[in-house]
């Protein structure tokens, strides 16, 4: 009998196999929080409802959210000894005892229509009162939604600036289906990782998606095409697509401009790699580079009129500007040998980068306000780490790391203080991080 | 003996003569001519640089593979004879079409790789125009580090994935 159960479990492995390809990355829950940074205790939410609660632990997502920006250290559900869930229940001198800052109450009530309603309040232990009491609306399956959006509302009350929890990350993975055969895919993730969609997918590759400034569509490189690399741009709620280029040679590295309107990308038609300018209504192409050196990864710095890219102009890679109204280059990094794969953090200030030391490559921050040697920050450990990408507030920088052979997601605090592995993919790589930008509530 | 006789005799030896002086010379002759030679000029004369099994027979033929050094497209001299054999190969066969394609190891970003892929399948389809082929012949796509021949992070799996691969796409 035992061979039967080999052969069950064998069975059982051989189907599970393409199951999770689908199914995605594996989200990681987020450890405790930061020694030091602002203590917070997220109330678990009760459930008011007449109808059968919903399995999502609001607390528990608001908790991971806030404790990630390494920011706040938020109170470790069994440590929560006292349950309130509105104003008048809560005891100011218990959470003061328990050395907490703040605290979150909150509960879901029963809505006209088979809704939900999730009222919250944020109050403040020192000085025992309200800072925050909000209502929002949620449908079945919104409930992570609404938790996030709970987070960014409770960080901008603390912090001052906007949360940027309800918002999507994209990403690619790739995985051995069999011998010598790969399948390619991107995924549109909750910021957490949490409820990952596949948008496509194919046995070559894909890479540099993109997000629109409106959030609807994906910009990226596929290999698809017999014998070439094309851009397209990927519309989620569709599914449409548009083939924007698939020039001869390297079709590579879109970005949309702050407006939509245009694409910057690399196209080595003319011989090797230079940046172009696409209008995304005339198709007009415009180069912005002319040198026989590799210019590629272009990054629109905010407001689009000027254009972050990597040239190896001087011989090593390094990070360059060029005015979207043409003119020559002007050199933005001097410190290290390989700098590459710039992004900028919303306000222009910061730009991440990966930076390149013998055979250790890890994410660079650099302030561009701070002079001297203070102003590049490496806030990951390496050896192989790439493609950094802020979060829309620049509180986080999602980047890509190999870990044991496997490619791997992490989400750092932007000043590199804390880091915590966020999706991983068993059997498979998660690669190239693209986080969205903020969405309407 | 009557005289006719004689004569044949005297013929018969002097042709002897003559075959055993010639069977002298001879061997002198033809060693050179057989050893040094007959080995290497056989082969040459039956090569036939439209025989498609050239390709699978002709060690420097079937070699496709040219490796770089990191960050660096410059050639080495030990792929030169492999890129001298594919470029009098597509110079003897007009119809043979060769697609390039140029990798890279995983260290460094995958955009900047790509183009450092492509830089390699540059390198090498230079040299086969320089050798014979022409350009129509001869086409460059980049898979920068997306396609590894392995995947452990050190230096002896890094040098084969820094590479530019020839793959015939039509052979003659």
């Amino acid at each position: 009998m035992r061979w039967i159960h080999a052969c069950l479990l064998l069975l059982a492995v051989l189907l599970a196999a393409p199951l999770r390809a689908q199914q995605g990355a594996l989200p990681i829950t987020v450890p405790n929080g930061v020694e030091g940074s602002i203590p917070i205790a997220i109330v678990p939410f009760a459930w008011e409802a007449a109808a059968l609660p919903d399995p999502t632990q609001i607390d528990q997502v608001v908790r991971a959210d806030l404790n990630r920006t390494g920011q706040f250290n938020a109170l470790r559900k069994e440590d929560i000894i006292e349950l309130p869930t509105r104003a008048s229940e809560i005891r100011y001198p218990t959470w003061r005892t328990l050395k907490q800052d703040y605290v979150v109450v909150g509960r879901v009530l029963g809505a006209e229509g088979g809704g939900f309603r999730v009222e919250f309040e944020l109050h403040d232990v020192l000085k025992q009162g309200s800072l925050l009491a909000l209502s929002l609306p949620a449908r079945t399956g919104e409930f992570r939604a609404v938790a996030h959006q709970i987070a960014d509302l409770v960080y901008e009350k603390i912090i001052g600036v906007r949360g940027a929890f309800f918002t999507r990350i994209a990403y690619i993975t790739a995985q051995r289906i069999g011998e010598a055969r790969y399948e390619y895919a991107i995924w549109v993730a909750d910021s957490d990782g949490y409820n990952p969609q596949r948008i496509v997918w194919n046995s070559e590759p894909f890479l540099s998606p993109a997000w629109s400034p409106d959030g609807r569509s994906l910009a990226y490189v596929s290999f698809e095409r017999q014998g070439g690399h094309s851009i397209y741009i990927h519309e989620l709620a569709t599914g449409a697509r548009r083939l924007v280029t698939s020039f001869k040679g390297i079709n590579g590295a879109p970005t949309f401009s702050p407006d939509g309107g245009s694409l910057a990308l690399t196209l080595s038609k003319g011989g090797n790699p230079e940046i172009y300018l696409l209008n995304l209504a005339s198709n007009n192409l415009t180069q912005l580079t002319r040198h026989f050196g590799i210019d590629t990864e272009p990054a629109f710095m905010p407001g689009g009129n000027s254009i972050l890219f990597t040239s190896d102009r001087s011989g090593k890679p390094q990070i360059y500007a060029v005015s979207t109204s043409g003119g020559s280059p002007e050199r933005i990094t001097q410190v290290g040998d390989y700098n590459a794969r710039v992004s900028a953090s919303y306000d222009g200030r910061l730009l991440a980068m990966v930076q390149g030391n013998r055979n250790v490559y890890r994410i660079a921050v650099l302030d561009r306000e701070r002079g001297g040697a203070g102003a590049v920050r490496l806030i990951s450990p390496g050896p192989l780490d790439e493609s950094p990408t802020f979060a829309p507030n620049a509180s986080m920088v999602l980047y890509a790391a190999r870990e044991g052979n496997r490619g791997v997601l992490y989400n750092a605090s932007v000043d590199g203080a804390v880091r915590f592995r966020l999706l991983e993919l068993p059997g498979g790589d998660v690669r190239e991080p693209a986080w969205g930008p903020f969405r309407q509530r | 003996m009557n005289t006719p006789i004689r004569v044949l005799v005297i013929a018969l030896a002097i042709a002897g003569l003559a075959a055993c002086k010639s069977k002298e010379v001879k061997p002198v002759e033809e060693p050179v001519r057989d050893t040094t030679p007959p080995v290497q000029t056989t082969p040459t004369q039956t090569e036939n640089w439209t025989d498609p099994s050239l390709l699978e027979s002709k060690p420097c033929l079937v070699s496709r593979v040219s490796y770089f050094d990191f960050d660096q497209s410059v050639v080495k001299s030990e792929a030169m004879e492999m890129i001298r054999c594919h470029g009098k190969w597509l110079a003897s066969n007009p119809g043979a079409r060769i697609s390039l394609e140029g990798h890279a190891d995983e260290r460094g970003t995958r955009e900047y790789n790509i183009g450092l892929g492509e830089r390699r399948g540059n390198a090498v389809r230079d040299l086969l125009l320089a050798n014979g082929g022409r350009g129509e012949q001869v086409s460059v796509i980049s898979y920068g580090e997306e396609r590894p021949i392995c995947t452990d992070s050190e230096e002896s799996c890094w040098g084969k994935n820094r590479r530019a691969e020839i793959v015939y796409t039509a052979r003659q």
